[in-house]
């Protein structure tokens, strides 16, 4: 009977530790492949592999905008949305809460992860600082999908000045 | 008899399903006029000092013939339910059962990466689920 359970614990510990590997690897993936040179490529480019990276994040996002805040109850006010980005998005995708959310109150966020997991693989510091925006695009598309589904129109910008810290500026769009 | 709507955040229905079949465009009439009561709800919500952030509104209005109950997400979709006012054995607790079911379903749906947000529902484990709900009630 305790081996069993033991059995159990260490099972539910390994489907724990193989979701997140898993979307780093899935995410890894999909950015070499949209940024694999093509023997006909296309048009448009790198920016409509952005876009693609973007909109497929969007998606994602608006399905855990509906998941994620079931058992909550409503939210009262822009704030309150914010807040459950940083805390309760960023802890089912990334297993760690936003490090800083600022605000100038009038629609503008500046959400501030100092280690992002996506980015932690690569480096520290200053090097591959021009490569960090192609790894942030899903990420972005993934907080513009979830405002969406909880009603706002967003735009989100990412600045990285040294890995594998980030900024993901969101600036609410009045309606 | 009976009827379960589910209605988006610009107030169009993403899904209809009524019991009998017929004089459905009353039922149609019957969420169009709760969507006013829905609406009012909210917005009393917003601005209310008291902690009360419920997403289930309970009844909405009475008429004679039927009780119409109403059920908000947090991504401001309704679901509203048609009741025969004459079946008395239902109570709060299993309106409030059938809404989550309801609200578990549709986030199913969402989650389904071939259904596009705004569209029209068809998924049928969804239709299935409505079937017995509507079972349960009649």
């Amino acid at each position: 009977m305790r081996a069993r359970s033991a059995w159990a614990g260490v099972r539910r510990l390994g489907w724990c530790m193989a979701d997140k590997v898993l979307f780093e690897f899935l995410h890894t993936e999909m950015v070499a492949e949209l940024w694999a040179p093509h023997p006909d490529p296309g048009p448009g480019g790198q920016k409509r592999s952005l876009s693609i990276l973007e909109s497929i994040g969007f998606r994602v996002g608006q399905a855990l905008g509906e998941r994620l805040p079931q058992e909550t109850l409503g939210f009262r006010e822009e704030l309150d949305v914010l807040k459950f980005l940083c805390k309760d998005l960023w802890v089912a995708v990334f297993h760690k809460q936003m490090d800083s959310l600022r605000t100038n109150h009038q629609g503008t966020y500046v959400l501030q992860d100092n280690s992002f997991p996506l980015l932690v693989p690569m480096a520290s510091g200053l090097q591959y600082v021009e490569e960090a925006p192609k790894f942030l695009a899903f990420t972005c598309g993934l907080l513009c999908g979830t405002l969406s589904t909880l009603g706002f129109q967003s735009l989100v910008t990412t600045s990285v000045t040294s890995l594998p810290a980030c900024k993901f500026q969101v600036v609410i769009r009045k309606p | 008899m009976a009827q379960i709507a589910v209605i988006a955040k610009e107030n169009y229905p993403l899904y209809i399903r009524s019991t009998p079949m017929e004089n459905e465009l009353k039922f149609h009439y019957m969420v169009h006029t709760s969507l006013d009561v829905v609406d009012e709800k909210i917005s009393a919500m917003g601005k209310a000092l008291v902690d009360q952030r419920e997403l289930y509104l309970g009844l909405l209005y009475p008429t004679e013939d039927y009780k119409v109950y109403g059920y908000v997400t947090n991504s401001k979709v309704k679901f509203v339910m048609v009741v025969d006012s004459s079946n008395t054995a239902l109570r709060d607790n299993e309106i409030r059962s059938m809404f989550r079911k309801l609200h578990n379903s549709y986030t199913d749906v969402m989650c389904n990466p071939f259904y596009n947000p705004g569209d029209r529902i068809q998924s049928r484990a969804f239709d299935n689920m409505v079937t017995s709900m509507m079972i349960q009630v009649c």
